[in-house]
């Protein structure tokens, strides 16, 4: 009895959203992951090498993980940009992250 | 948006005028059941035409009529959610709130109604049960007599369980006079509160999508608060509206349309859920194109906008109540969301259908 | 949100574009491309746009894989459903894009057996739910999905699950982006590079658009602060006269891409040796196709299919638009007979199209007239 969902007007196959994992299954296979309060089961058979636990960040695409976010890389974006213009010219060059 | 038909009662035709029907689509779609643009096509180009003839005022939420010089608020809807019930509500709820906020966001207290079942073959009894004693306790809620009604059973594998109309009488507020055309630039639009809540439960507890999170809906009776901004604001209000198919863009669409100036809208002053963010940004929806089933819009004249938000804020369940923006001259007919970094966007009425069966 | 507030912080936002005016040559014309659709929509939904000085021009590529879809092949996909017992499933962006006898949407109201679905492991679920229906999954995508159809269809073989089949449209960015740069008409002086499809790929196949081009390419993130550092970043480069791969997405996109899905890509399919791309033409190696050892799950094999290639109204200009030969409101059909409401070429259903994009998020801040129709 139940409808089924109809369209909508967003591209899936471009979209990536970050989210938490929570919990990691028995096989690591696959984990319960958070974005913001609401949580769905992720496959993780993409990012298998990247040793999983609960409370590191991956990035999930139509239910699969695609990749492992690393934190360090992250602040050293926003600390880049945070010091833009501090330094002079040459101040973006050596806080560029490449 | 529950699309009442409108139009005055004893307004004729004009004689020997044909329907300028102007609506091409070959075949309804669900897309026409949306509160969105298509659902403004079928209205405004089968319906009204062949129905109310050439000379009628905009759509609203409710059908003003004239019985021996008594005023009053007349309106109608359907409801057809899927499931029947979920987190913070069930169609019974739905249909009694729904049809309760049309009337007030027109201005009027809702007197009375009169309700109608199509029901399912094979529905439990239970179900049906709990659904009118949903109905008999929100009615209570909302102070309106539920008056008459009537049934019909359809075959198994139609009407999906039920389906519930409503229609209702009501008494307009006194001083309120809800009109698009009185509209100024300068004009502030103050929100209620949380969007998005209502149509994201309905989507996760469809169970399609393997997602949780504990969102629930946000049904409710609006008309406390309408009392309330008539009571500080009553000369200030110009417009009012419930933003439930297509959500908040859709009614500011509406509006803009109606009014002929712009809407502006802060996106950062626009509260939203985090759970519900995050099932947006993982469903790739817009906040601004959900549907609420307990919030209201409101255009309040400058001198009066801050009155109203602190009457709002007063009124238990409105606590974020707040100005999200105002009415310029530009964009004429359209609705422009800013953001806080100094960048700014269009939205549109929604197209299509994301969530369908929704209210 | 983690990852994703932070990335919108106003104060930073305004470093980013105080450091794209310094970088900027005012006596210079800058055309940037980014190839990806998920950037185009970013940079609308954020209104990028109207942070960038005036001489910054951002032209949309073909990176939207529903738009470079050919009508033919939807056709073929709804001639599949269009079979006794056989479930039509695909993501939601593909469900209004117009066949020749109307969309997915359109069928399904007609009576089809169509599903949205957010995964395709949904579609392995519906399969396994409804034995005496057969799945169809339509597959679209560049390389950010191919590795998800890949693993399901490994998946799908490893349970013997046999009323399940993919239709597979992936294809591959690299191509295009050299039919960008193949194409006369076109002058672009840097790349936004794709995101996602980087986590996948990595950076290095980009390196020849460097060094035999001459044009900076910097693989980007997805918000307001990624999209405006890439820029600043280009810009850097044009600069000191400099062309180079630079990976500004480095918290997420690994420069040697992801070797497992790669692997599994390479276990599961094979380049076409051709394949038409809307608006681009027939692209050779552009596209993938489902192995033999996995064809009892292609369902190119499992059923008949027209294959009849349908042409574009000739009026319809998506093949210039796609290349960014042309603004959308160019096309001489842009919001006159094709709008969002009714679609007459895939970029105006995608919300990644930039037709869609220009549609919904530009249109009006330029007053132009408005054909809604009203009353009275």
């Amino acid at each position: 009895m139940q409808a089924p969902m109809e369209s909508d007007d967003t591209c899936r196959t471009c979209s990536a959203i970050p989210g938490k994992i929570v919990e990691v299954s028995e096989s690591a296979h696959s984990a319960l992951v958070d974005v913001a309060g609401v949580t769905r089961q992720v496959d993780l058979m993409l990012i298998q090498d990247e040793q999983l636990a609960p409370g590191d960040w991956i990035l999930t695409h139509v239910g699969f993980g695609l990749s492992k976010i690393t934190e360090d890389d992250a602040l050293g974006h926003l600390h880049a940009l945070e010091i833009l213009g501090e330094r002079g010219t040459e101040s973006y060059d050596q806080s560029r992250v490449t | 948006m529950h699309a009442s038909l409108s139009g005055r009662a004893n307004e004729s035709r004009g004689e020997g005028a044909a329907p300028r029907v102007r609506f091409r689509d070959p075949q309804i779609e669900m897309a026409h059941g949306a509160g969105g643009s298509a659902s403004r096509r079928l209205i405004e180009g089968l319906f009204a035409p062949m129905l109310f003839g050439p000379r009628c005022e905009p759509l609203s939420d409710a059908a003003r009529v004239t019985i021996d010089g008594a005023r009053l608020a007349l309106t109608t809807d359907a409801f057809v959610v899927t499931p029947l019930t979920f987190p913070g509500g069930s169609i019974g709820e739905l249909a009694v709130n729904g049809t309760v906020n049309d009337l007030a966001v027109s201005g009027a207290r809702a007197e009375a109604m009169v309700v109608t079942f199509v029901l399912e073959a094979g529905l439990p009894t239970s179900i049906l049960q709990a659904e009118i004693q949903a109905m008999a306790d929100a009615a209570r809620k909302a102070d309106v007599r539920i008056a008459g009604g009537d049934t019909k059973v359809v075959e198994h594998g139609k009407a999906d369980g039920m389906y519930i109309t409503t229609t209702a009488v009501g008494s307009f507020l006194p001083g309120v006079e809800i009109d698009p055309k009185s509209v100024r630039p300068g004009d502030k639009i103050l929100l209620s509160g949380w969007i998005g809540d209502h149509g994201v439960t309905i989507l996760l507890a469809r169970g399609d999508l393997a997602l949780e999170s504990d969102i629930r809906s946000d049904t409710r009776s609006v008309f406390p608060f309408v009392e309330a901004v008539a009571l500080a604001a009553a000369p200030g209000i110009r417009w009012m509206r419930d933003p439930t198919r297509g959500g908040v863009a859709t009614a500011l669409n509406e509006l803009a349309r109606d009014c002929g100036l712009g809407v502006v809208v802060s996106e950062d002053l626009i509260p939203v859920r985090d759970a519900v963010r995050g099932a947006c940004e993982l469903l790739g929806l817009d906040p601004l194109h959900i549907a609420n089933e307990g919030q209201f819009l409101a255009v309040v004249a400058p001198e009066f906008a801050d009155a109203a938000v602190e009457a709002l804020r007063k009124v238990p369940g409105c606590e974020e109540a707040r100005i999200v923006g105002d009415v310029r001259e530009r964009p004429a007919g359209s609705v422009l969301v800013a953001n806080s970094y100094g960048g700014s966007r269009i939205v549109d009425m929604l197209v299509g259908d994301p969530l369908p069966r929704i209210c | 949100m983690k990852y994703l507030d932070e990335f919108r912080n106003p104060q930073l936002i305004a470093k980013a574009v105080d450091e794209i005016c310094r970088l900027a040559d005012p006596q210079r014309q800058y055309r940037l491309m980014e190839v990806c659709g998920g950037h185009t929509h970013a940079i609308y939904r954020f209104g990028l746009k109207d942070l960038l000085p005036a001489n910054i021009e951002l032209i949309h590529g073909p990176g939207c894989p529903v738009c470079v879809l050919p009508m033919g092949r939807i056709d073929d996909g709804l001639a599949i459903a269009a079979q006794p017992d056989v479930i039509f499933a695909a993501f939601g962006d593909m469900m209004r894009v117009p066949g020749t006898h109307g969309s997915p949407l359109e069928h399904k109201a007609r009576g089809m057996n169509v599903r949205v679905i957010y995964s395709p492991s949904d579609a392995i679920k519906l399969a396994q739910s409804n034995p005496g229906k057969h799945v169809m999954f339509f597959a679209i995508g560049f390389e950010t999905t191919a590795p998800s159809t890949a693993l399901t269809l490994l998946r799908a073989k490893a349970e013997r699950l046999h009323n399940f089949s993919v239709f597979c449209n992936h294809v591959t960015i690299i191509p295009a982006i050299r039919a960008i740069l193949d194409s006369p008409d076109m002058r672009i002086d840097g790349f936004i590079g794709p995101g996602h499809v980087s986590t996948v790929i990595g950076c290095r196949p980009y390196e020849w658009v460097a060094r035999n081009e001459g044009k900076p390419i910097v693989v980007s993130g997805f918000e307001p602060l990624d999209l405006l550092q890439s820029i600043a970043m280009i810009l850097s480069q044009l600069q000191k006269g400099e062309a180079k791969v630079e990976n500004q997405y480095k918290r997420v996109v690994p420069w040697e891409g992801n070797g497992a899905a790669l692997r599994w890509m390479a276990d599961v399919f094979q380049l076409r040796p051709y394949f038409e791309w809307r608006g681009l033409g027939f692209i050779s190696q552009s596209a993938l196709r489902i192995r033999e050892s996995f064809a009892e799950w292609d369902a190119e094999q499992r059923f008949q299919v027209p294959g009849i290639s349908v042409t574009d109204p000739k009026a319809a200009q998506c093949g210039e638009v796609l290349k960014g030969v042309l603004k959308p409101s160019q096309c001489k059909l842009f919001s006159r007979e094709c709008t969002p409401d009714n679609p007459v070429g895939s970029l105006m259903v995608s919300s990644e199209g930039s037709c869609a994009a220009y549609y919904n998020y530009e249109l009006r801040k330029n007053p132009k007239e408005n054909s809604l129709c009203t009353l009275a």
